[in-house]
C-alpha cells in the first residue's frame, strides 16, 4: 500500500496535498436535495456500503451509457480520508469518456490511493471503501437490464 | 486571523509567571539536589520551597508529595504500587477514566487482581451507591477520576472518599484535568492518593505528581538512587518541579473568578451551537461540569472531518470519537453513557481556557454552522435524535 513517506510510523495524521484538494473541494457531490432526487432518478444504479456504527458509509448512484460510466455522483459519511477517496473515485471513474464498467468492478483501493498519493497508514483500510459501493452500483444496474 | 486554541483539555501554554520561576532553574540552579555542595543544596531548596507551595494547597505534609514524569507515571504508580504492594484483590473504577487508569488496570487483571468498572449515568455522573454497592472483602482499592477530560463531567469524590475511608479501602483520584478549577484539599476530598500533572494547569510538560497518604505504602516502578523517599528514584525535574509548584499556585490563585469567566463563555457558546445548528446535543451533565468544557455531537457528520474544516480556518478543537486524534476507535466515554454506535462518530470537545475571549467564541459560531451543513449536504445518513442513545 502507498502511504506518505512521512506517515510510514502511522501517526502522522498529515494528508497530501491531492486528498486535502478532494476533501475541501469533493469533486462530483450531490448539492442539495432536489438535486439527490432528480439524479436518482435517472441514475442507471445505485449502491451502500459500510455502517454509521463504524464510521463510514458510502453511497454512490452512477449513470451508465454504451457500457461506460457516464457520470458518477456520491455521498460520504466520514473522515477526511473517506470523503477524499471517494471523490477521487467519482472522478477516476468518469475521466477520458468514463470508465467500461468491466474496467470499473475491478477498481481497487490501492487504485484510488496511488492517485491521492496515499493515505495515513491508519486511515487506508477503513476509509477507502468507494470501490466497494461502486460495485454495488454496478451490480444493481446489472440487475436491471 | 489569529489561530483560536480551544484544545485547552489537551494542552495548555506555559503561564509567562511560570516560564519566569523556571528560566533562572535552567542555567544557574543546575545542580543535583542529591550532592553534598552549594550548588545541589540549592535545586534541593528550589525543591523543598515548591513541595511547601504544593502542599499548602493541597493541605498535606512534605512528605506526603512524590514528584514523578506526568499524569501517566503517577496513575501507574499509584494503581501499580498499591496493587503490587497486596498482591492480589479487587480494584474499582470507572468505564470513563482516562486510558492510563483503564490500561493499568487491564494490565493487572492479566496480573491476578479482578477490576470492576463502574458505569456511570446518562449524564456522564458516577452514583456513589454504585461504587457502595460493588465494594467487596477483598477490594484493595478504589480509583475515581475527579474530572472527566472528554465531556467534563465532576465526580463525587468526596462522598467516595468518605466511603472508602470508613471501609479502610484505599482511594485514588485523577485530578488533572481538575487542578486548575476545583478544590484540591485532600482532607476534604478524603483520598489517600491523587494525581495532577503540569501540562493541563499551564505548567511545564513532563512533570506531575501523586499525593500519597502517610502509612499508605506502595511499591515503587522504578528502582535506583530512592530519591522521593525511595518511592520514585531518579534524580529530580528540579525546574519541572518549580514550574508545577507556580503553575499550580496562580491557578488555585484567582479559579474563582477564572471559573465563573470561563462557565459563562462555556454556557454561551453551548446554548448558541444548539440554538443555531439542528440535530446537535450536549454530551455529560449541564451543571456538574468543568467550567471550560463542551462536548456536542453533531449528528449525521463525522468528528474529524469537521476538526479539519476547523483547523483550515485556524480553529483547534478535539475529537473525542472515531478518528480519536489517531485511534479509530469510538470515544469509550461516550459509548459507556450510552451514546449509539450510529451517533458516537460526530462528536467535538471544545475546551476553553486563560487565553480565551468572546470574540473567539464569535468566530467559530459564524463558521460553524455552514460547515455542519456542507457535510451534512454531503452524508448519505440520517439519524434521529431519538436515537441517539441507546
Amino acid at each position: 500500500m502507498s502511504v506518505n513517506s512521512a506517515a510510514e510510523d502511522g501517526l502522522d495524521w498529515f494528508y497530501t496535498d491531492t486528498v486535502k484538494s478532494h476533501f475541501f473541494n469533493p469533486q462530483n457531490i450531490i448539492t442539495n436535495d432536489k438535486d439527490e432526487h432528480d439524479f436518482a432518478r435517472r441514475a442507471s444504479g445505485v449502491g451502500q456500503v459500510g455502517s454509521p456504527q463504524c464510521g463510514d458509509v458510502m453511497k454512490v448512484w452512477i449513470v451508465v451509457r454504451e457500457n461506460r460510466i457516464a457520470e458518477c455522483k456520491w455521498k460520504t459519511f466520514g473522515c477526511a480520508s473517506a470523503i477524499a477517496s471517494t471523490s477521487m473515485m467519482s472522478v477516476i471513474v468518469t475521466e477520458k469518456g468514463g470508465m467500461h464498467i468491466d474496467d470499473a468492478l475491478m477498481l481497487r483501493p490501492v487504485g484510488i490511493l496511488s492517485r491521492l498519493g496515499g493515505l495515513p497508514a491508519i486511515k487506508v483500510h477503513c476509509s477507502v471503501l468507494g470501490d466497494q459501493a461502486l460495485r454495488a452500483a454496478i451490480e444493481d444496474y446489472r440487475s436491471k437490464i | 486571523m489569529e489561530d483560536i486554541y480551544l484544545d485547552y483539555a489537551a494542552a495548555t501554554p506555559l503561564h509567562p509567571e511560570v516560564q519566569d520561576a523556571i528560566r533562572p532553574l535552567e542555567n544557574v540552579f543546575y545542580g543535583n539536589p542529591g550532592s553534598l555542595h552549594f550548588k545541589g543544596l540549592e535545586a534541593y531548596r528550589a525543591i523543598t520551597k515548591a513541595r511547601e507551595t504544593i502542599a499548602t494547597i493541597l493541605r498535606c505534609q512534605l512528605s506526603e508529595i512524590v514528584f514523578t514524569s506526568g499524569g501517566t507515571e503517577s496513575i501507574n504508580l499509584a494503581l501499580q504500587g498499591v496493587a503490587r504492594q497486596k498482591m492480589s484483590g479487587h480494584i474499582i473504577t470507572t468505564a470513563i477514566e482516562h486510558v492510563s487508569v483503564l490500561e493499568t488496570c487491564r494490565f493487572l487483571e492479566h496480573n491476578n487482581f479482578e477490576v470492576t468498572y463502574i458505569k456511570p449515568d446518562q449524564r456522564g455522573l458516577v452514583n456513589v451507591q454504585d461504587i457502595r454497592a460493588a465494594l467487596r472483602p477483598d477490594t484493595i482499592l478504589v480509583s475515581v477520576m475527579y474530572a472527566n477530560n472528554e465531556i467534563g463531567t465532576i465526580q463525587p469524590i468526596a462522598e467516595i472518599g468518605a466511603i472508602c475511608h470508613k471501609r479502610r479501602i484505599l482511594f485514588h483520584t485523577d485530578a488533572c484535568q481538575a487542578a486548575g478549577v476545583l478544590d484540591l484539599n485532600v482532607n476534604t476530598l478524603q483520598v489517600d492518593l491523587l494525581t495532577l500533572n503540569g501540562s493541563k494547569i499551564y505548567g511545564p510538560k513532563g512533570i506531575g505528581l501523586l499525593y500519597v497518604r502517610n502509612g499508605v505504602v506502595l511499591q515503587p516502578i522504578f528502582h535506583g538512587g530512592g530519591q522521593e523517599r525511595g518511592i520514585r528514584s531518579g534524580t529530580e525535574n528540579v525546574a519541572g518541579i518549580v514550574g508545577l509548584a507556580k503553575a499550580l499556585e496562580i491557578a488555585q490563585a484567582d479559579c474563582a473568578s477564572e471559573n465563573e469567566r470561563l462557565s459563562t463563555l462555556r454556557d454561551y457558546l453551548v446554548k448558541d451551537v444548539i440554538r443555531t445548528i439542528p440535530k446537535t446535543i450536549l454530551n455529560g451533565d449541564v451543571k456538574q461540569r468543568l467550567p471550560n468544557n463542551v462536548n456536542i455531537t453533531f449528528l449525521d457528520i463525522e468528528g474529524e472531518a469537521l476538526i479539519l474544516h476547523l483547523n483550515e480556518l485556524g480553529i483547534y478543537a478535539a475529537t473525542g470519537s472515531a478518528c480519536n486524534s489517531k485511534k479509530l476507535k469510538p470515544s469509550h466515554v461516550l459509548t459507556a453513557i450510552g451514546v449509539s454506535g450510529d451517533a458516537v462518530h460526530g462528536s467535538i470537545r471544545f475546551t476553553l481556557g486563560r487565553f480565551t475571549k468572546q470574540q473567539h467564541l464569535d468566530f467559530l459560531l459564524a463558521k460553524l454552522p455552514s460547515i455542519v451543513e456542507k457535510l451534512r449536504q454531503m452524508s448519505p445518513i440520517n439519524i434521529k435524535l431519538k436515537d441517539v442513545y441507546v
